[in-house]
Parts: structure tokens; C-alpha cells; sequence
């Protein structure tokens, strides 16, 4: 569904990525993790069109997403979370929601989406009317995640979702990222700091490391490589 | 109480009233200063000139139906008719200019260092100024049709009896003009209040202004957005445009200059970027300009006083009125 061919994309003078290579299938959860600025989020981006691909290919559905902008790569069906949740903050709930159906012209049924994202996330609906910055940042967590889900993705781009919650909102958090997949066939690539959790959720996963793959596999066969176990897990 | 400050008391009421419509006429070209500001982080100098040439375009149009044997004098279309159209052509002229100065003049050069969006909205102004002088002349155009000195529907006297004793007789005069301005001008405001904050596409301006790449990502063609954004305000300043040129019953190649000037001093008053800012500093501006003028010898300070409003307001609230805290813009 998803495919990177030796990818290199970066800031200015600096190289990121080195030859990524990576695919995802449909229905699955993939994961990405490495240490800071291994080029996880970078490779994020690289698909999302922000960061400049330098050479190799980007293509999704058999289609190449070589010089799309942002908004034209969400309009094939990615969505993407990235980092620090980035909701709108003086924009209400209810509003960024909207905003996450931006494409769509369906009224009714952008309507029943945003049912259904109150239903997966009741404090959502409870603050509907609030503005987004009054949010707490497992509730933007939330927001950012369900503003994704308005624009009905088959493929979903997960940027650390984890980062600086509470452990029982992760929890709250993965078990709808699973839910999505599992119930509405979204596939997901996920890039989360914490490996032991981000491969108890994948069923596979990618290490990487100073911008390129050094190992790939299911996440069972990852959670006990000993250089996995070593770098990524800890003496747990 | 000297004779001078009687006389400005007995004026005030009809100053204020002046004030008002002269403040919503700046309001509504404030507001493009402000949008532009809101969502580029930048100052369209050459909005201005945007505000000038739909004084132009207003006057370009009544000459046209009345040559057309349309409209003006003895024509089959009403007075009305022919505002209302030749309202609408400026807004269209000004509203395609300012879609084409922002990708020819600020588009390319999005992302650079604040001082070339600067220099490149000063040229553009200049550039659009002169281009009128050559194509229209040195002379002012006069509105073919004079309106400005008839039409007076109301008469509010002010004497003793309802403002106590030691208030100076006086009147208020509102000409039909007077009121088809306000009545345009505030129209025009509640209608972009309603888009900005009701709509789709206003929700997405909002969005824009706040975080470009996360609109991006939720599929949101930013330069169209911004696009939206030049030609809203052109378009309400050429509404500024046609009411003035027909208040004053002329225009001028360099009237977006000083037009521009207290527009974009009301905006900063307001608290740049801030939309209900730009319309409240433009009244402001507006009052203060009309209640200095009503002073006997006031009217050669009526600028200089208005800075003043500005430097005062600014060394109190850096923001502006209704300006934001810094940091808050993410």
C-alpha cells in the first residue's frame, strides 16, 4: 500500500534520511522506532510531502507521491498526526473536527464521523464547544487523532502519540488506534518513542537508525532481538 | 466656558456622527491590512493603492452606463441599480487585483526574510499608483454623478431641554449618504464576520492564520486559502473605495496613500491581525480625526492627533485594543 525505495530527504545541508526503504500492506500497523533523530518523524514527513525527497521514491496505492503537496497527499487517503498534536487552539472541538473533513462534502456523513469520534472519545463531546487550547494533552491527543479520522483515511500516519501522556490516556489511546484498525480497516504507521509498546500494538516493525533500516521483521521477532532488546527495551 | 469650546460643544454631536461613517469607511479598508497580517505575517502596502483603483473602477462603471445610455441621468435603470452595479465592477477590479499582486508580488518570495515581502508590497505600490497616474491622468475624476450635497433625511435637533442646561444648541444633519454608508459599511463587516467564523472556508482562513502545515496536512490547499484572503480585502476596500469617491464626489491617483496610511494606523490601533480590532480602531481613528476638525482651527491638527491616539494606545497596550498577548500565535 505504502512503499519507500531508498529514500534520502533533509533539512538544508543536512541528510536525514539515507536510503529508507519500507512498505506497508493493507489492514496492517506498522511501527518505526529508533532513537532521536534517527529520521522517524522524517520519514513521516517525506510522505506527507512537508520534507523535500532528494532522490528515491515515495508511492502509496501503486501511485507516485513525488512532488505532491500536503493537501494533495491527504486527498488520496493519508492522514497524518504528526508531533505535538498541532490543534488549532483557537478553534473549538467541534471546529477542528470540521477541519479534519476539510475535503469531504458529505454533510450527513461528516456529521455521524464526528458521532462516532465522541463515542470513542466521550470528553471530546462532553467539550465540544471548548476551544482547543484549553484542552489537556492527552484531550488534544485525542482531538488530533479523531480530527484524522474525519477525513476517512486508509492509511494513517501516527507521530508519537504517546509522547508526555499519562500511562492510563496511552492506554486509552492505543486501544482506539487498534479499534480503528481492527473495525474500519485503517492501516497504520506509527512512530512512537516507547518500542515495547509501539511493538506490543504493530504487527510489524522497523529500527531505524541514523536514517536507514538496520533491522525489520514481526514485531514477536523484534521484542526478542537481542540489539533490539539492548537499544530500544531496556533491561526490562 | 469660552466662546471657542461652546462652539465645538454645540459641533461634537454632529462630529461623533461624521466620525462614525468616516471610522467605518477606514474599518472596512483596515480589514484587509489585518487579514493579509493575520495570515502572512506580513503588511500589503499596496492594499492601498487596491482601495484607490476601486474608487476608480466605481467611477469607470456610472460613466459607462451612462454612456451606454443605461443609467445616470434620464436612463432606464435607477440610481440604485447603477450604484449597486458599479459597486460590484469595482469590487470585482480591486478583488482581481489583489488575487494577482499576492501571486505575482508575494507568492514567489513566501518563506523569504521579512524585509522582502516589504519591499516587494512598497514596489507594488508604487508601481499600481503610477500605473493609474499614466492610465487615467493627473487630474482628479470626478463621480458623474454629484450625489453628496442633496439627500439630507434627517435632522436630530440637540438643545438644552435633553442634554441639561449648560449644553450649547446644535444639530445633528445624517444625509441618505451618510446612511447607505453606514449601512454598507456594517453590512459588509457582519457579512465577513459570518464568513470567518460560520463557513467552511472561513474556519479554514482561521485555521491557516494559526498553523499553515497542519492545514496542509488536513488537505487544505493553503494558497487558495490565502488567496481567498487578498481578495476578500480587496473587495471590501473597494466598497471604501466607491463610498468615499461618491462622498467626496472625486478621486485621485494618490488617494490610496493617506487612505491606506490611517487604514493600516487603525488596524495596529485595533490590535493588527485581530478582525473586530480593525473595525473598532477605524471608528476610533475616525472619531478622533472628526472631534479634532470640529474645534475651532482643530482640522490642521486632525492628524497629528491621531498619531498621537495611536502612540498613546500603543505605549499602553503594545497589541493594540483588542490585540493578543505575545506568544500566543502558534
Amino acid at each position: 500500500m505504502l512503499r519507500l525505495d531508498s529514500v534520502h530527504a533533509g533539512y538544508g545541508q543536512i541528510e536525514v534520511l539515507r536510503g529508507v526503504q519500507l512498505n506497508v500492506e493493507r489492514g496492517e500497523i506498522v511501527t518505526l522506532i529508533g532513537a532521536n533523530g534517527a529520521g522517524k518523524s522524517t520519514t513521516l514527513l517525506a510522505v506527507s510531502g512537508i520534507v523535500h525527497v532528494r532522490s528515491g521514491t515515495i508511492s502509496f496505492e501503486g501511485k507516485s507521491l513525488a512532488g505532491l503537496r500536503s493537501h494533495e497527499v491527504t486527498s488520496l487517503g493519508i492522514a497524518h498526526v504528526p508531533e505535538g498534536r498541532r490543534i488549532f487552539k483557537s478553534l473549538t472541538v467541534l471546529e477542528n473536527l470540521r477541519m479534519g473533513a476539510f475535503q469531504r462534502h458529505d454533510n450527513p456523513g461528516i456529521a455521524q464521523d464526528i458521532e462516532k469520534v465522541f463515542s470513542l472519545f466521550p470528553v471530546l463531546g462532553e467539550r465540544k464547544r471548548q476551544l482547543g487550547g484549553t484542552l489537556s494533552g492527552g484531550e488534544q491527543q485525542m482531538l488530533a487523532i479523531g480530527r484524522a479520522v474525519l477525513a476517512r483515511p486508509r492509511l494513517l500516519l501516527l507521530d508519537e502519540p504517546s509522547l508526555g501522556l499519562a500511562p492510563l490516556v496511552t492506554q486509552t489511546i492505543f486501544s482506539v488506534v487498534r479499534e480503528l484498525n481492527a473495525k474500519e480497516g485503517t492501516t497504520v504507521l506509527l512512530v512512537e518513542q516507547n518500542a515495547r509498546l509501539a511493538l506490543d500494538t504493530a504487527s510489524r516493525g522497523y529500527v531505524l537508525e541514523i536514517g536507514r533500516v538496520v533491522a525489520e521483521g514481526p514485531s514477536r521477532q523484534l521484542l526478542t532481538d537481542p540489539r533490539v532488546i539492548e537499544a530500544y527495551l531496556g533491561e526490562a | 466656558m469660552s466662546e471657542d469650546f461652546q462652539a465645538f460643544l454645540s459641533n461634537l454631536p454632529q462630529a461623533i456622527a461624521n466620525g462614525l461613517v468616516r471610522g467605518s469607511i477606514y474599518a472596512l479598508i483596515a480589514l484587509g491590512y489585518t487579514m493579509v497580517y493575520g495570515i502572512l505575517g506580513m503588511i500589503n502596502f499596496a492594499h492601498g493603492e487596491i482601495y484607490m483603483i476601486g474608487s476608480y473602477a466605481g467611477i469607470i462603471a456610472v460613466a459607462a452606463l451612462s454612456t451606454l445610455g443605461l443609467g445616470g441621468m434620464g436612463g432606464p435603470l435607477s440610481l440604485a441599480v447603477v450604484l449597486v452595479l458599479s459597486m460590484a465592477f469595482a469590487m470585482l477590479v480591486s478583488g482581481s487585483i489583489g488575487f494577482t499582486v499576492e501571486r505575482i508580488a508575494y507568492r514567489p518570495i513566501r518563506g523569504a526574510p521579512v524585509l522582502s515581502p516589504l519591499i516587494s508590497a512598497i514596489g507594488m505600490s508604487i508601481f499600481l499608483m503610477h500605473f493609474v497616474m499614466v492610465a487615467q491622468g493627473k487630474d482628479y475624476k470626478q463621480f458623474p454623478i454629484p450625489l453628496h450635497d442633496k439627500l439630507v433625511v434627517t435632522v436630530i435637533k440637540i438643545g438644552t431641554p435633553s442634554l441639561g442646561s449648560w449644553w450649547p444648541e446644535g444639530s445633528v444633519e445624517l444625509t441618505l449618504l451618510d446612511l447607505l454608508t453606514l449601512a454598507a459599511a456594517f453590512g459588509l463587516m457582519v457579512g465577513l464576520y459570518v464568513f470567518v467564523n460560520k463557513t467552511k472556508l472561513g474556519t479554514a482562513m482561521r485555521a491557516v492564520a494559526q498553523d499553515k502545515t497542519m492545514a496542509g496536512l488536513l488537505g487544505i490547499d493553503i494558497d487558495k486559502v490565502i488567496s481567498v484572503t487578498f481578495v476578500t480585502g480587496a473587495i471590501l476596500a473597494a466598497a471604501a473605495g466607491v463610498l468615499i469617491t461618491i462622498r467626496l464626489s472625486q478621486t485621485f491617483y494618490t488617494a490610496g496613500y493617506i487612505a491606506g496610511m490611517m487604514a493600516f494606523t487603525s488596524a495596529v490601533l485595533g490590535g493588527i491581525g485581530n478582525i473586530p480590532g480593525a473595525v473598532l480602531g477605524g471608528l476610533v481613528l475616525g472619531l478622533a480625526e472628526d472631534i479634532t476638525s470640529t474645534y475651532p482651527g482643530g482640522s490642521d491638527w486632525k492628524v497629528v492627533v491621531s498619531f498621537v491616539v495611536l502612540l498613546a494606545c500603543l505605549m499602553f497596550l503594545p497589541r493594540g485594543l483588542l490585540g493578543e498577548r505575545v506568544g500566543e500565535r502558534a
